[in-house]
């Protein structure tokens, strides 16, 4: 066997580059290119092709002298993504090749198509030259298409400041203070958690405070996959908890168990913060965990979603 | 037309890798091989396939010859294409009448270069070439357009080609042995590494008789009852890549469906292109397509149609297939079709 090592670099190549004329036909077509505009030529039935040739490739016939504008815009009709570009493609970034027919055009034009996600690209898209800063009568002189402008992103932001209001705030102490009050109506006869100064049900105003239970049931949950700020991790479960001695269910997080094994009935206690934390906040309570007791009958609860 | 037959095949045990021989060392075993199994020393007419863009280098074909010994002065021709496409050179120096036997090989090292690019040379130069339009990417238009219009390129149905065509590589001593395909990253979307076939050196030799003394050389001649060509447009705009309509007519002409078809070699150099080519040829069902593994599990590039050919041949001279097609192509995204029909019987 002769030594593997033995190799050399042999280049071809025609320094500057190789010399070609281009015909009348296509060098109408690069020189219309190099003005920035598109056009196809008309074959003698009828059809406009673009990029042009000198013969009609259905019949073989020499095509007619009648040059039409086409585009510039146009539409995908087949593509291919490359998400890893070679030293010799038109972009240097991931990209899709693509057959584009230009508006007026029967034949599809090759060029790459600069859509910056496979997603982003579909049979039918609508592209739009993106032309170079020096345009020489090249193909290139078109550096890619882009895609016509279909959305926009617009900022939105406004800032506000928020006050609980007093029946709020005194649910708030007492959640300082490590208890959850509610309100009983006095016509209704049920307790709301929280705390409220009317009956959202009759409208009586509520005098009555009430202290209910740490522990409760859920009624129904939600397991949400999409990161929150106040969520212990991903996916987090947050629930309708009715607390023992409320009539309605208060929405909090779920913790201290698998999002799986969340379930309507399920007997949970608050997670509080410890006393040296709290403050005047919903963040006293970390969120509910399971008690360990047997479920309730769901279809027993009251006040359910 | 005079009947002429394939009476002899022979391939080298195809490399992924520069095995360390030059192209005329690599040739060397193969026309031995195909003089042994012909009985004959010396062709009424010699033609070869091959690329000079492969060694970068021209008429690199011309020390080809030095495999082959061309003193005292020998009838010879090449052409710069697949060396199926000499093969049907040679098939029509035979109808001349005045000569009787003809060599046909190619060969290729795609160890050399890279293919994918030196590809980009054969395109349009004012339109294509300049983009940078690489090998891979062309035929990623081809399969994209294919699986628009549901051509039985989705990706089941490719993983499966490969699979299978992998397999058979794997039984078949002259092909790279080729894992089952894995992974789920595109190359260039929606193909994926495996549907591209792989960089292979390699050569191969046929050894076309016509009438009597092929049945004098073989025992059941491989006789070439139809064989045509077609091309179509070279700018892939103007054409519907999603089918393959020169390859269509180049079967018509040939007459493929003039019986059945046990077997088919496919010059499928990515897997997109078989379900394109099963349509265009008209494949019954029942046909085996590429029990070599075929090109997707050796590629000896301007080696590839012709060993199609081979082996095709080879079924009908060792008794397996009765009736066998045999596929090659040139150009981008099957630009360019020859068919042919090899029957162990002859139709005249």
């Amino acid at each position: 066997m002769p030594s593997e090592d033995l190799a050399a670099t042999h280049v071809l190549e025609f320094p500057g580059g190789y010399t070609r004329t281009t015909g009348p036909v296509i060098g109408r077509f690069l020189t219309e290119l190099r003005d920035r505009r598109l056009v196809g030529v008309r074959t003698a039935g009828g059809r406009v092709l673009v990029p042009p040739l000198e013969y009609d490739p259905d019949t073989g016939e020499p095509v007619t002298d009648e040059y039409v504008e086409v585009g510039p815009a146009g539409t995908v009709e087949s593509w291919a993504w490359v998400s890893s570009p070679r030293p010799g493609h038109p972009l240097d970034r991931p990209f899709a090749w693509a057959l584009i027919r230009l508006d007026g055009a029967d034949t599809a034009l090759v060029h790459a198509v600069d859509a910056g996600d496979p997603k982003a690209v579909q049979p039918g898209m609508r592209v739009r030259p993106r032309w170079r800063a020096e345009t020489s009568g090249h193909i290139t002189d078109i550096a890619c298409f882009q895609p016509e402008v279909t959305r926009i992103v617009a900022p939105v932001r406004a800032e506000y400041r928020v006050t609980p209001g007093k029946a709020l705030t005194r649910f708030l102490e007492g959640v300082r203070d490590g208890v959850f009050l509610g309100g009983r109506c006095p016509r209704c006869v049920k307790v709301y958690v929280p705390y409220r100064i009317s009956c959202p049900s009759c409208g009586t105003l509520i005098d009555e405070e009430v202290q209910v239970a740490d522990t409760g049931t859920i009624t129904t949950f939600a397991i949400n996959n999409l990161p929150d700020p106040r969520a212990p991790q991903v996916p987090f479960v947050s629930a309708y908890i009715l607390l023992d001695g409320a009539d309605t269910p208060m929405i909090a997080l779920v913790g201290d168990v698998p999002a799986q094994e969340v379930r309507q009935g399920m007997r949970v206690r608050a997670v509080w913060a410890p006393p040296e934390e709290r403050t005047l906040s919903m963040d006293n309570v970390r969120w509910f965990a399971p008690t360990g007791e047997p479920d309730a009958d769901p279809s027993e609860l009251e006040g359910g979603a | 037309m005079r009947d002429v037959a394939v009476v002899a095949f022979a391939q080298t045990v195809h490399t992924g890798h520069d095995a360390g021989q030059n192209e005329a060392e690599m040739l060397r075993p193969v026309l031995d091989e195909v003089r042994r199994a012909s009985g004959l020393g010396s062709f009424g007419f010699t033609c070869s396939g091959s690329c000079d863009y492969l060694a970068g280098a021209p008429f690199s074909f011309v020390s080809a010859l030095d495999a082959l010994g061309a003193w005292p002065p020998i009838s010879e021709s090449h052409v710069e294409m697949d060396g199926a496409f000499a093969l049907y050179e040679a098939w029509v120096r035979l109808q001349h009448g005045d000569v009787d036997s003809a060599l046909v090989y190619g060969f290729g090292k795609s160890s050399m270069t890279d293919v994918r690019e030196v590809m980009t040379l054969q395109l349009d130069p004012y339109y294509l070439a300049p983009l940078g339009l690489d090998q891979v990417s062309f035929a990623a238009l081809q399969a994209s357009a294919a699986r628009s219009r549901g051509s039985g390129a989705d990706r089941a149905a490719l993983d499966e080609i490969v699979r299978r065509s992998r397999a058979d590589g794997r039984a078949n001593p002259y092909a790279l042995d080729l894992p089952d395909p894995s992974g789920e990253e595109d190359e260039v979307g929606p193909l994926r590494p495996y549907d591209v076939a792989p960089p292979t050196d390699g050569a191969a030799a046929v050894v076309l008789a016509a009438g009597d003394l092929a049945r004098e050389l073989a025992e059941r001649p491989a006789w070439i009852t139809g064989i045509a060509h077609r091309i179509e447009p070279h700018y892939l705009g103007m054409r519907d890549l999603s089918r393959s309509v020169s390859a269509a007519d180049a079967a018509r002409a040939a007459g493929v469906g003039k019986g059945p078809v046990d077997v088919a070699e496919l010059h499928t150099q990515f897997s997109h292109e078989e379900p394109i080519l099963r349509e265009a040829l008209g494949l019954p069902d029942g046909t085996v397509v590429n029990p070599s593994g075929g090109p997707l599990a050796a590629n000896p590039i301007m080696v590839t149609g012709l060993i199609r050919v081979g082996e095709a041949a080879r079924r009908i001279l060792d008794g397996s297939a009765n009736r066998a097609v045999a596929h090659a192509t040139s150009g981008p995204c099957l630009q360019h079709n020859l068919v042919a029909v090899l029957e162990a019987v002859e139709t005249r």
